[in-house]
């Protein structure tokens, strides 16, 4: 069994507050930069599909080489591999001309029986890529994976976190799972793995490499493109503190609080 | 800052990963372990599988390979979320596995290295006692070699032994031969569960409360010739050499609690209000802000300066003591005058239990005394400069 996991190197997000709208414009949020707290999980799905049910664990990801930082990150974990894709072609490619990148590189790779990602980006929040990975190989999509149940004779079966409960499916092999943070905690990685992370080679696949033409990627090819961007103001809230001399007292101010202010019993 | 250029790829990422470490598992639960005193056990365990506890070991002893620079790294991120949990990292890692790393026999490394490197079991280190801690000379507890010649017979007591109450396995320090001073001191490795071992009372401490510490008492306690680390008569040149190693540590965990207390107050200068401003706008608060800073940037020079002395000694066997103290006497001396700065600039919030700048500045307190206090630290340093004899 072979398993690729596709990963987002995105934006702290602890300071994405910060990045100003031209920024996010211009692609140059000036952030500290790292894996993709979604695929976070993708990557430890990635690693426990290989312990559960044997084989190889593949992180992939399209990016100049400051990506590789988070490919590290996937290694330090537990992948066995990790593949860059990059070529200065890619740059500005949106979620479809990402995805057929992605897609190529799976198929320059040898292929995948299960690819893994995570539910989104943090930053552009779109949750495409996926779904056009799996459009570009022709193979089923599973969203909102909270748990695998089962890998054998040629199929997966999966729960699905739906807003009304969970759903279990099956599904062909190959096939695409996006996975929600509900599916695992992931690891830290141990000090003797990063130590091999840093070491392992990263090889990079140009556009030659992977028989993509200019115009199929980056701006040129952009079917969506972001037009401008506002930042939402921060919300403001008005904070009461009941003042009481006993809990009981201050509970009673609540209560009537609740009832005759707020209306809301 | 200045000191990233010294940094790896791999020294980020270690860094990155014990500060995302610390701050989900250690900063959730520090007040809680404070407040109890408990040992806090399921932390160790997580820290142990990540390579915390042997990070200078080499892997095939259990270690996670790394250097002395990540080692600070490391240090200084677990000491920013707790300075006990700290503490018990800093015993196996710079006093029990460099001590056994450097002088134990091979089968010594295979047993008791692999162990506590892994985290598997806690190690100690046991050389104060009640009337004596740096002057190790007038160490009263005797170890005497048995007719046969197989084992020692130790009597004596042992204080402030850090791990001392849950520890697995044991450095001591005792006096084979009281006529030849600190020349007859020799160093054993102790099993917990040696008959003979009695572990005292838990000291209730000012600080670092989780750090267990205790008394050791050893009556008629059999240790086997095999259990001697280094030589017999090596006792004291070991315990001053892996103190060199202890207080870069020492020095790291100081800087990691003087930088929780720089970012708890930056944050509150930021948010606290007085007189329709800021308090961060205020001169007065702006110049504690700047001396911390200031202090902090220079302790870690120093500290991280150290760190790479020791990294060129394991090629050379020199020793970095004069480095080790340095580092330590100014991280230390920082880590106290910012945790107070903190508190201050915090005022009353800072004095409750509310935040923790009240448990740093109590953990702080610590690091001024412990494996030589700020004053033995200057005579050592002093006697280096000047080419006086004698060290500590």
């Amino acid at each position: 069994m072979k398993y690729v996991v596709c990963l987002k190197q995105t934006p702290d997000t602890t300071e994405l507050p910060k990045i100003t709208p031209e920024q996010a414009l211009a692609g140059n949020e000036g952030a500290t930069l790292v894996l993709n707290p979604w695929d976070e999980y993708a990557v430890e799905e990635g690693i426990r599909l290989k312990e559960r049910f044997g084989g190889e664990t593949v992180a992939l990801s399209m990016g100049p080489e400051s990506v590789d930082q988070a490919l590290r990150s996937a290694l330090a974990m537990g992948c066995d591999r990790a593949v860059r894709l990059w070529d200065p072609s890619f740059a500005d490619s949106d979620y479809w001309s990402t995805a057929l990148i992605l897609a190529r590189g799976i198929e320059k790779d040898g292929g995948a029986d299960i690819i893994v990602t995570g539910k989104m980006s943090v930053d552009g929040n779109a949750a495409a890529v996926a779904h056009g990975i799996a459009c570009k190989l022709g193979i089923p999509l599973l969203t909102q994976v909270a748990r695998v149940v089962d890998v054998s004779d040629g199929r997966i079966t999966v729960e699905r976190l739906l807003d009304e409960g969970r759903e279990t499916v099956t599904a062909p092999l190959p096939v695409v799972i996006s996975v929600v943070k509900e599916i695992n905690e992931p690891r830290y990685p141990t000090f003797i793995r990063i130590r091999k992370a840093s070491r392992t080679p990263i090889p990079v696949l140009s556009a030659a490499d992977l028989n993509i033409a200019p115009e199929e990627v980056g701006q040129a090819a952009a079917r969506v493109r972001w037009t401008h961007l506002v930042k939402p103001e921060p919300k403001k809230r008005q904070v009461t503190i009941i003042e009481g001399d006993t809990p009981e007292e201050k509970a009673r101010k609540l209560l009537d609080y609740l009832m005759d202010v707020e209306k809301v019993l | 800052m200045g000191f990233e250029f010294l940094l790896t790829e791999e020294h980020k990422m270690i860094r990155e990963t014990v500060r995302e470490f610390a701050e989900r598992e250690i900063v959730p639960v520090a007040a809680h372990y404070d407040e109890t005193g408990e040992f806090p056990m399921p932390i160790i365990k997580k820290m142990g599988e990540l390579g915390l506890m042997g990070i200078e070991v080499p892997e095939e002893y259990g270690g996670a390979g790394m250097d002395c620079l990540a080692y600070v790294l490391a240090m200084e991120e677990v000491a920013k979320a707790d300075v006990a949990t700290s503490t018990i990292m800093s015993v196996n890692n710079s006093l029990f596995c460099h001590a056994v790393l450097t002088y134990g026999t091979e089968a010594q490394k295979q047993t008791y290295l692999q162990a506590v490197a892994s985290g598997q079991a806690i190690g100690a280190y046991a050389l104060t006692e009640p009337q004596s801690g740096s002057d190790a000379a007038n160490m009263k507890t005797r170890a005497v070699l048995s007719d046969d010649g197989r084992y020692y017979v130790i009597n004596g007591r042992k204080s402030w032994i850090t791990s001392g109450p849950v520890a697995d396995y044991i450095i001591l320090f005792a006096m084979t031969d009281p006529d030849k001073k600190h020349r007859g001191i020799t160093a054993f490795i102790v099993e917990g569960d040696t008959p003979g071992l009695i572990r005292g009372k838990v000291e209730p401490k000012l600080g670092i409360r989780a750090s267990a510490t205790c008394e050791l008492f050893f009556e008629d306690m059999k240790v086997p010739v095999e259990n001697v680390l280094g030589e017999p008569g090596m006792g004291f040149k070991i315990a001053m050499a892996v103190l060199d190693a202890g207080r870069i540590g020492i020095a790291a965990q100081a800087l990691g609690v003087a930088e929780a207390a720089l970012e708890a107050s930056i944050r509150w200068a930021r948010e606290r209000e007085a007189f329709g401003h800021k308090i961060g706008e205020f001169e007065g608060i702006q110049w504690k802000i700047a001396d911390m800073k200031t202090r902090i940037e220079a302790a870690r020079g120093l500290t991280y300066s150290a760190a790479l002395a020791k990294e060129r000694a394991k090629d050379t066997g020199a020793r970095y003591t004069l480095e080790a103290s340095m580092a330590k006497l100014f991280a230390s001396e920082t880590a106290m005058f910012c945790t107070h700065q903190a508190v201050q600039i915090h005022g009353g919030m800072g004095y409750s239990k509310e935040l923790p700048v009240e448990r740093y500045f109590r953990d702080a307190k610590i690091t001024e005394i412990y494996e030589g206090t700020s004053e033995i630290q200057r005579l050592v340093i002093a006697r280096h400069v000047l080419g006086l004899r004698g060290s500590f």
